[in-house]
């Protein structure tokens, strides 16, 4: 079990504008809120029809780093994103609203892959997103070409493939990465380390303390943070980013957390110890997050339950849109195999 | 006017194609410098450059998900597997990632998965096979398997024109030993499109790649008995050419499938299905197949002889159609 | 630097060899020394004599030489115990020999013969016996041994034995998603294995700087977790020592080691391979490199044969060899039906049928 350091200070060399640090805080709290709502109620309630996976306690991570993404509107200068199960945030960053995350958890037509897949195996190219499997470590060569068109084409865009530490065992994870080194492509590998891949400990997954200590073996930098502080992922992921525009070639970083919730909402993770998850619940990276933007005045009790308002508000009226969204027609089952 | 190879003819089409659409590109081991294990890409490195050009790790997960990648970019990649054998390494890739991605959000992914293929080259049981049936079940996928130089040309560019994922299966007993003249205007073989290769009246030959060449020679032979036999070069196995293959099942009643993959899961399952499903009341005789046996393929020529059909094995059969 | 493929010439300069250390003797008697001399000479005549029969048309599928690289395959085998578990590669020839395997079954193997180890059904060194000689088959697909090694060793482990299992990866193959999944596994569970990254600058025609991002694969070790350590793959005892340590280390306990050697593909990728790809001046700077020749010229001086002695040892190893490929010559050839049978569990084909 890596062992983060009680609840030090919030830290980050660089960080954004006020602006910023409120978005963070808004996408991580929304991200949570969604995530409950379709786990604890909706879940529980029969209104999703298959698995649910969450990333509860983990959502500094794809925050901090997606605060990164390029974001222009312009194809030719976005960068492309590759998120993990557990990174509900980068979906929302990227444009996916919570009523199409909520369709696609409903099986209904309006989600991004029209009922057609379920959960967090959504993509959508027009938020350059692109879809997570459940073969896990797939994505990471594919990112990996993605990468090597920017390459050709002499743009400063670069991929952000996220993970789990699980992932990292995986053939596809290794071929993916070698070839990004090799080729010195701008892939910026974000690992969601959270100790877990379902009931496998990081002890039975890997002989190395840290996911980042695999980066030397592709002769590639790797920079292990600690995931619930949002802005030393923000700062890690951020010199990353600037490495991949310059030309300077991938980077793993991992940020440390921990799988606050089972691996799918009907695993009640009866194997992690009752401890750990008690220490890890004092490291809550959203009550980090807003005590240290209270400490600096950034941020004051009215405006803080404004936001959680907000919120559910917004969440309500996604879960009632998407309730009242359609279902697909059966025949719809037959079509786009192939390219009409 | 020259002759042009089965190996040249898909050199000049992906060269074509690559000076014709500059989204598309090669990756594959040793397809640079050393122009491929069989020289099809030779040249290309000088011609097109490192860019275009790729020579990546041995890793066919990482290669076919790299061209994965780089087609929802809006490329055109084409990957070689130096043997087609090691296609194995990329399954996952190919089934989960490349085949329901546009079926799950609509994000196509216009890749060509090409290399070598088939037997008779002594290359035991991993330089030999015919995977083509792992991929033919899979939704989402398009296989074809040329059997002539024009048609090598026409589909490789059909392939890198297509919206899907298309495996492109040369057969390596093919590359030097056929030969014929070709068009210099540009063409396409369109994908999911048989070719009527002799016609005939009495018995349907219904075969692919390589062995359509003892086909065609069984056909003459039972010509000078007296028996006139259609063979039909399926060109493409998914999609299947069903047309193509029902209204000659129709005419001559009698039908059979020559394959050089093993037996049991076949394409000449299916396709003896399909008869029976839809011409079952025109069917003379039972539809029989000649295949190789379950078995991989062995090494030492006596066995390789063995289990890879031939003329002799097809004429027996087809005799045994004649019969009826 | 430009972006991705930034250079349009690979660099090429880690190819090179550094300086040649000083063969030294790890406390190795006379009679072994002779010995690993034997099995260099024998790796390397048997190969010679493929080639020649290669030439004449006699084998009819591929042929890869392990010309320059024949220290890495003894020395490896010699350092561990004949009831260690073994899966060769494709130019390990001297790790078969080395294990045991006679010439006239690697003629009929290579022939093609009914009487060969896979009765002619596959190729090259794609056979092995479990039971009676710790001998696992590789296949063509790289990589796929590593994860089956690290089952043998589990298997080996859980049953307490204290045998350890040892294979080859070239450093193409390190680049697999076998080879990363295999070793993880290895590592995690701490198993007794030896991983020996055979180091021979090419994968076909494919540079080292072209499959991976780092300077030596002994850089592999501690992304895993394992021991790591980098050889000179010339010098038969430097390989032999570290293998001893490497299968010490396992035997305690300790886990897996990744052991690279580094030598030079001193032919093709396989016989048809003329290698232009490579430089000419980097196979003329690995030829004082001869790993046999650097260990006679050892054996000489330090006073443990004669340069005569070694030559007449040679002699009749060749002869030996010629009578063995001249009896696999004349032994049949298959009968076609037995194509056929063995694909499954079935009367005949219940276990292994060589060697008898």
């Amino acid at each position: 079990m890596i062992a983060v350091s009680g609840m030090s200070a919030v830290t980050g060399n660089r960080e954004p504008d006020r602006a910023g640090l409120l978005t963070m805080l808004y996408t991580m709290k929304l991200t949570r809120a969604l995530e409950e709502r379709i786990e604890r109620r909706l879940y529980r309630q029969g209104k999703i029809v298959g698995g649910v996976y969450v990333g509860r306690g983990q959502e500094a991570i794809s925050v901090g780093a997606g605060m990164h993404i390029r974001r222009t509107g312009d194809p030719a200068r976005d960068d492309v994103v590759f998120p993990s199960h557990r990174d509900m945030a980068v979906f929302l960053m990227q444009g996916i609203t919570p009523r199409r995350v909520l369709a696609q958890y409903m099986g209904r037509r309006t989600g991004p892959t029209r009922g057609r897949d379920g959960n967090m195996h959504m993509g959508d190219m027009a938020c350059r997103l692109v879809s997570f499997i459940s073969h896990l470590g797939d994505t990471i060569p594919v990112a990996a070409g993605c990468a090597l068109t920017f390459v050709m084409k002499g743009t400063d865009q670069v991929c952000f493939a996220f993970f789990g530490d699980g992932t990292t065992s995986r053939a596809d994870w290794h071929t993916g990465v070698n070839l990004a080194a090799v080729q010195r492509l701008p892939v910026v590998f974000i690992c969601n380390n959270n100790q877990y891949a379902y009931s496998t400990p990081l002890s039975r997954q890997m002989a190395v303390a840290r996911v980042a200590d695999r980066a030397v073996g592709y002769g590639i930098p790797g920079d292990s943070v600690d995931g619930n502080d949002v802005l030393a992922v923000y700062d890690a992921v951020g010199r990353a980013v600037t490495r991949a525009r310059a030309g300077g070639g991938p980077t793993l970083v991992e940020g440390v957390t921990f799988r606050m919730t089972g691996h799918s909402a009907h695993d009640d993770a009866g194997y992690v110890p009752a401890a750990t998850l008690e220490e890890w619940r004092g490291r809550d990276p959203i009550v980090r997050f807003t005590a240290h933007l209270e400490t600096r005045g950034l941020l004051d009790r009215t405006a803080l339950a404004d936001l959680d308002t907000r919120i559910e508000e917004e969440i309500d009226a996604a879960v009632e849109g998407a309730e009242s969204d359609p279902w697909p027609a059966p025949e719809e089952c037959l079509e786009g195999v192939w390219h009409a | 006017m020259a002759l042009t190879t089965y190996v040249e003819a898909i050199r000049q089409g992906i060269w074509e194609e690559m000076e014709r659409d500059d989204r598309v590109f090669l990756i594959g081991e040793d397809i640079g410098i050393y122009g491929g294990a069989f020289k099809v890409t030779e040249g290309m490195l000088e011609r097109f450059g490192e860019m275009r050009v790729i020579d990546p790790p041995i890793a066919e997960s990482a290669i076919v998900g790299a061209a994965i990648g780089a087609a929802l970019m809006g490329m055109r990649p084409v990957a070689e597997m130096q043997f087609i054998d090691f296609i194995s390494c990329a399954f996952d890739q190919i089934t989960n990632f490349a085949a329901k991605n546009r079926y799950r959000w609509g994000a196509g992914v216009p890749i060509v998965i090409r290399g070598p293929a088939g037997g008779g080259v002594h290359g035991g049981p991993f330089h030999s096979q015919n995977p083509e049936m792992y991929y033919v079940h899979t939704p989402g996928l398009k296989v074809v398997a040329p059997a002539t130089a024009y048609d090598a040309k026409g589909l490789i560019k059909a392939a890198i024109r297509d919206e899907d994922p298309v495996l492109y299966l040369e057969h390596k007993y093919l590359y030097r030993r056929i030969k014929e003249e070709l068009p210099s205007e540009d063409y396409i073989v369109p994908i999911g499109r048989a070719a009527v290769r002799r016609e005939g009246r009495d018995l349907t030959m219904l075969t692919y790649a390589a062995m359509l060449y003892p086909c065609l020679e069984a056909a003459e032979d039972l010509r000078r008995e007296g028996h006139e036999v259609e063979v039909i070069d399926l060109r493409s196995l998914l999609p299947l050419d069903k047309d193509a293959i029902l209204t000659s099942a129709k005419k001559t009643g009698k039908t059979m499938i020559v394959h050089e993959d093993t037996r049991t899961g076949g394409i000449a399952g299916e396709i003896t299905a399909i008869l029976n499903e839809e011409v079952f009341e025109y069917l003379d005789a039972p539809v029989l197949r000649v295949t190789a046996p379950d078995t991989p393929v062995p090494y030492s020529p006596p066995l390789e002889k063995f289990f890879l059909p031939d003329k002799d094995k097809i004429l027996a059969t087809a005799r045994q159609l004649l019969a009826y | 630097m430009k972006r991705g493929q930034a250079k349009a010439t690979i660099d090429l300069a880690g190819l090179y060899p550094g300086p040649a250390r000083a063969i030294v003797n790890p406390g190795l008697t006379r009679d072994q020394l002779l010995e690993i001399h034997r099995l260099l000479r024998l790796n390397r005549i048997v190969e010679e004599k493929l080639s020649a029969l290669y030439r004449q048309g006699h084998i009819t599928g591929g042929l890869f030489s392990s010309l320059g690289q024949e220290a890495i395959s003894v020395g490896t085998v010699f350092a561990i115990r004949p009831d260690d578990l073994l899966a060769p590669m494709i130019r390990n020839i001297g790790s078969v020999l080395a294990r045991g395997v006679t010439p006239r079954d690697l003629f009929l193997q290579y022939l093609a013969r009914r009487d060969g180890p896979t009765r002619g059904r596959d190729g090259t060194l794609h056979f092995g016996n479990v039971e009676k000689l710790s001998l696992i088959s590789p296949i063509s697909h790289l990589g796929t041994l590593i994860p089956v090694m690290a089952g043998a060793a589990l298997a080996v482990r859980m049953r307490g034995e204290d045998r350890l299992a040892l294979t080859y990866i070239g450093d193409g193959g390190t680049s697999t998603g076998d080879f990363h999944e295999g070793f993880n596994f290895a590592a995690v569970l701490r198993l007794p294995f030896i991983l020996v990254v055979e180091n021979n600058g090419y994968a076909y025609s494919t540079p080292v700087p072209r499959q991976v991002a780092i300077a030596s694969f002994a850089e592999k070790g501690p992304a895993y977790g394992v021991a790591a350590e980098s050889v000179d793959g010339t010098d038969v005892l430097a390989v032999y020592a570290a293998t001893r340590r490497a299968a010490d280390h396992a035997r305690r306990g300790a886990g897996p080691t990744l052991l690279e050697c580094r030598a030079f593909r001193m032919r093709g990728h396989a016989e048809h391979d003329d290698m232009h790809y490579v430089p000419k001046d980097l196979i003329e700077a690995w030829k004082d490199r001869d790993p046999i020749d650097r260990f006679e010229a050892f054996l000489v001086a330090e006073g443990h044969a004669r340069r005569e002695d070694l030559e007449a040892a040679a002699v009749v190893l060749s002869r030996g060899v010629a009578a063995a490929a001249d009896e696999a010559l004349a032994a049949p050839l298959p009968e076609p039906h037995e194509a056929l049978g063995g694909v499954l569990c079935e009367p005949g084909f219940e276990k292994p049928w060589w060697p008898a």
